[in-house]
Parts: C-alpha cells; sequence; structure tokens
C-alpha cells in the first residue's frame, strides 16, 4: 500500500514542482520517487500476505511481482521521455504526473482483492490515458486516438460495470473470496444472472487488453498516440490489465471453466490470426507494433485459459519479455522517427551500417517478439505453449504456432531493411545517455531472460 | 429508510433486472448508431444509469449497503471520466469544427 501513497504523492508532487519552472528537477525526481515505490513493494515480499483495508487490496506475491514489473517499465519509458515532451509543450510536468497517475492506477488493478478495486483501478488508469494520447493538441490523428480510446474505454467500462453488478446479485458481495465461496456453495446451481455476469465481464476486460473481437480500437490508438505513450500503453497498461483478469479468474471462477473455456478458446484464436495477418500488411513499423501487440494479446490469454500452478509465473514471464522487448523497439522508433522523420519500415533501411549497435538491439527485439530461442520471448512462448499441451489444447497449440511463424515474416521485414537495402542518406543518428542506457538494460534483460528464466518462473 | 426498502421490495427484483436490461440495450445501440459524439457520450452514461439503477436494486434486495457504497463510486468517476472526455471533444473541434465521429477517419490501415 505504500508503494500506491508513495506515487500519488509523487504525481502531486511533479505536479507542483511544474508550477516553481523547476523543469530539469522533473525527470530526477520522478525516477527518485519510483524508485522508492519499488523498494516498498520489495519490502513486502517475504510478509504474510493478508487481504487489507477490509478486504479491498492484497498484496501478495502475485501483485507483488507484477507491481515491481511495471514500476520498473514505467521507469524506463521515463528516461526515455528525456527530451521528448520539450518539443510538445512547454508545460511538461502534466506529462510525467499524468504517467504516475496511470501507474498508480495500475497498480491498483494488479492488487485488487474487491470488485470495487478493480473498477477504480482501471478507471484511474485510463483517464489518464485519455488524456495522454491527445497530448498533441493540434495533431488530428492525436486527437483522433484520444477520442476513440475514450469513446472505445468508456464503453467498455459499462460493459464491465454490468458484469460486475450482476455478479453482485447473484453472490451479494463485491469480495473475491466470498465470491469464490458462493461459486464453491452453488456449484451446479448458479442462477443465469452469474453466467450472464462472467460473459459480461469477459467482454469488458477483453476490449481493455484489447482481444479480438473487441481489438477494432488497438490499432487506431497506438498508432495516433504520441510514440512513447503508446510504449506505456502497450506495456504497462496491458500487462496490468492481463494481470487483473489472471487474478479475477484465477480466484473466483476456477471451477466454471466448462462454461468460459470454449468462449476464450474462440476468442484466442480470432485474436491470434487477425493480429498476425493484419500485421503482415503493414507498412508502417509504429503501426505493425500495433498489430504485434494484439496478436500477443492472444498468446498472453493463454495463461489464463490454462490457469494451472504454473500459470501466473508464465504470464509473468511473458509480460516482461513482451514489455522489456516493446521498449527496445518503440525507443529505437522514437530515434529513428526524431532523425529520419517517418515511421515506415524505409525509414529503417541502412541502418545496419550506419548504426550497428542499434540494428543490433532492434534485431535482438525483434527475434524476442517472434519467439527465437536465446531471447526472453522463447521462453514466454515456450512456457505458454507446453502449459496448454499439457491441458491438452492441442489443435490450439498447432494453430498458435502457425501463427508464430506467420509472426516471423513481419518481425523480419524489418530486420532486412535495416541490413539489407540501402538508405538514400546514410547519416549517423547519434543517440544520447539515456537513450543508450534504457537500451543496454532491455537488451541485458532480453537476453538474460532468454538463457537463465528461472529466477523468474519460480518466483510466484 | 425501512419504508423505501419495503417499496423497492413490493417489485419483484426480476423487474428491476429486465429495465436495466432494456437502459443498457438503449445505451448500447445509441453507442453503435448515433454519430454525434456528444449523444454518444449521452448514451454511454445511460449504460451506467442501467448499472446503477441495477445495483441500487439489489443493494435494497439483499440488504447489504456496499451495492450502494459503489454506485457513489461509479457516479463519482463518471462525472471525472465526462470532464475528461469532453475536454477531448473540445479540442477535437477546435481543430475540426465538427463532433461527427465520421470526420475522424484519418487512421487506417
Amino acid at each position: 500500500m505504500s508503494a500506491i501513497i508513495t506515487l500519488s504523492l509523487l504525481a502531486i508532487l511533479v505536479l507542483y514542482l511544474g508550477i516553481f519552472k523547476l523543469r530539469n528537477a522533473l525527470l530526477s525526481v520522478s525516477l527518485i520517487g519510483l524508485m522508492a515505490a519499488l523498494v516498498f513493494e520489495l519490502r513486502l515480499w517475504n510478509e504474510e500476505a493478508e487481504p487489507i483495508f477490509n478486504g479491498m487490496v492484497l498484496f501478495d506475491k502475485f501483485s507483488l511481482a507484477f507491481s515491481i514489473l511495471i514500476i520498473f517499465i514505467t521507469g524506463l519509458i521515463l528516461l526515455l521521455s528525456k527530451g521528448y515532451f520539450d518539443k510538445i509543450s512547454a508545460n511538461i510536468a502534466e506529462y510525467y504526473a499524468l504517467i504516475i497517475f496511470s501507474l498508480t492506477g495500475a497498480l491498483l488493478v494488479v492488487s485488487f482483492h474487491n470488485l470495487s478495486m478493480l473498477f477504480i483501478g482501471i478507471e484511474i488508469m485510463s483517464v489518464a490515458l485519455y488524456i495522454l494520447a491527445g497530448i498533441r493538441k493540434k495533431d488530428l490523428a492525436s486527437n483522433e486516438a484520444s477520442l476513440k480510446y475514450f469513446l472505445m474505454g468508456a464503453f467498455s467500462t459499462g460493459f464491465l460495470l454490468f458484469g460486475i453488478a450482476l455478479l453482485y446479485g447473484a453472490s451479494a458481495s463485491f469480495d473475491l473470496t466470498e465470491i469464490k465461496n458462493y461459486v464453491t456453495t452453488n456449484s451446479g446451481q448458479l442462477p443465469a444472472m452469474f453466467y450472464a455476469g462472467i460473459l459480461f465481464l469477459i467482454v469488458g476486460l477483453a476490449f481493455k487488453v484489447g482481444a479480438a473481437p473487441f481489438h477494432f480500437w488497438t490499432p487506431d490508438v497506438y498508432d495516433g498516440s504520441p510514440i512513447l505513450v503508446t510504449t506505456f500503453m502497450s506495456t504497462v497498461v496491458k500487462t496490468a490489465a492481463f494481470a487483473g483478469f489472471l487474478r479475477l479468474f484465477i480466484t473466483c471462477f476456477d471451477q466454471l471453466q466448462s462454461f468460459w473455456v470454449p468462449i476464450l478458446l474462440v476468442m484466442i484464436i480470432i485474436t491470434l490470426f487477425i493480429g498476425n495477418i493484419s500485421a503482415l500488411v503493414q507498412l508502417s513499423f509504429k503501426r505493425m507494433l500495433a498489430y504485434s501487440s494484439i496478436s500477443h494479446a492472444g498468446y498472453m490469454l493463454f495463461a489464463i485459459l490454462n490457469m494451472g500452478v504454473q500459470a501466473s509465473g508464465a504470464m509473468l514471464v511473458y509480460a516482461a519479455a513482451y514489455s522489456v522487448a516493446s521498449v527496445l523497439a518503440f525507443a529505437v522508433l522514437i530515434v529513428v522517427k526524431r532523425n529520419r522523420g517517418s515511421e515506415h519500415f524505409e525509414a529503417f533501411n541502412g541502418l545496419g551500417k550506419s548504426n550497428p549497435l542499434m540494428a543490433l538491439v532492434l534485431t535482438l527485439s525483434m527475434l524476442s517478439l517472434a519467439g527465437i530461442p536465446l531471447t526472453a520471448g522463447f521462453i514466454g512462448k515456450f512456457m505458454m505453449f507446453s502449459e496448454a499441451l499439457s491441458n491438452l489444447h492441442i489443435a490450439l497449440v498447432v494453430l498458435a504456432a502457425i501463427n508464430a511463424a506467420i509472426g516471423i515474416f513481419y518481425y523480419f521485414h524489418v530486420i532486412i531493411n535495416m541490413y539489407f537495402r540501402e538508405a538514400e542518406i546514410n547519416d549517423q543518428i547519434s543517440i544520447d545517455m539515456n537513450y543508450k542506457t534504457v537500451l543496454f538494460i532491455a537488451a541485458a534483460l532480453t537476453l538474460i531472460l532468454g538463457i537463465y528464466p528461472d529466477f523468474l518462473t519460480h518466483l510466484i | 429508510m425501512e419504508a423505501i426498502i419495503q417499496d423497492i421490495q413490493g417489485i419483484p427484483l426480476n423487474h428491476y433486472i429486465l429495465l436495466s436490461s432494456i437502459i443498457f440495450t438503449i445505451g448500447v445501440i445509441g453507442v453503435l448508431i448515433r454519430r454525434n459524439v456528444i449523444i454518444i457520450m449521452m448514451s454511454i452514461e445511460l449504460m451506467l444509469n442501467a448499472v446503477n439503477l441495477l445495483l441500487a436494486a439489489f443493494s435494497a434486495y439483499h440488504g447489504d449497503a456496499s451495492g450502494q457504497v459503489f454506485v457513489f463510486f461509479i457516479m463519482a468517476l463518471a462525472a471525472a471520466e465526462v470532464a475528461v472526455g469532453l475536454a477531448i471533444i473540445v479540442m477535437v473541434y477546435r481543430n475540426t469544427k465538427s463532433i461527427d465521429i465520421n470526420l475522424l477517419n484519418k487512421l487506417k490501415w
């Protein structure tokens, strides 16, 4: 809880720094605050987890591990923000504050123990993001992304709330433990209202995580938002939403698998095919990453489908691998866009010659996203698939393997552009220190996780 | 208070569920077919208020206050969301001089 309090106070402090025009202190203060929150989370690690505040939140190992992951990724993203927001506006404190507020919401989503906290967390997380998506006030694409995100977000919140209301009507409680007890005592004779509630919850949460057939807003919003905000949305927010999804289903609806597993199966297959096939035909690297994030949502749904002892660990590894690789890819995209003015694949032409190191880390990130061995992405996919196999979803794994093969095509597109195409202007792109740090940390993590994944898999 | 709860319980629960579902459906259809952003936002409010009504009815039937507290949360957060949403609409209006969502089709594959 101290982490959540720290972060809310930090965001307010950052706003005050903005009032007093201390622009240079913003980044360092935000990073120190994140560090403090991280320390608070780490200190809770070995303590006995009990639901606190009348059962509102529960800081068990699951929530702590995901909290640490998203705080860490936010730290990386904030490092990238140096010199990024300055170009947009003179008042940049708000952007830092909004990112931190959104992170606070994400922390609530991963540690909720009461459906009201799930709702509040999701709202805190999204409302800040609606603003962030539209921070380029004069840019039509950014406006459109912001409006679409807002409308779709509010619409899906309606579904989520209707689901929560129906569950409450059946079980007379918002508390996860009590809903679980209700399911256990009444198994076999649950009212239709309860099942309808689960359906609405699936719809609402699928909207939030961007799984098909509720994915249609994702590419537009990811494409239109500023790259840094897209990075935040596709890593931190996605991870948090998935962790909340998994937590809800693993605690409450474990015994009702025969009801929702078929629904989820269909969703996974549609998500994988739509994400991968649409990504195949993209010309813009950013939009390709948006579609690839849809297909990764499909892979991450595997963890919810399997629901074994290993499911949380597999989800953590996959989310970590995917987030780190995405941050890497987006960081390179920001640098390339800044220097060559385009997000298209052609902008990457000849990068292998002019900036060999940057091309190398981008290659590493693409390999990780495609799931090639010795990178973190491979371990993530391997764990998801082996869990699914042990649950005898053989047809699903075959389809997913086909999709992973399709994925290789479009991830390698940019690698081919970097190494085998000549650029018109072959000037070297200079990168500043912060970007170098982020690229180094993310690349190192991708390799370490790929070679020695054990320390994450057995964490929770 | 007792009298109100008895009044609420005088009507069968199914009627509340039916009414809320109808209002919710009207909201969903409104979001899907209307092209004016303000009307879409009104439809979203309709969805949220259907949920509020349902929660209040359930709360009275179960004799449990937490449902009504949840209604306050929904109202507060819906207000925050509308504030942000209207700001976004104003921003869009300044750039396009319109609040028709069909104009916003720059992002496509």
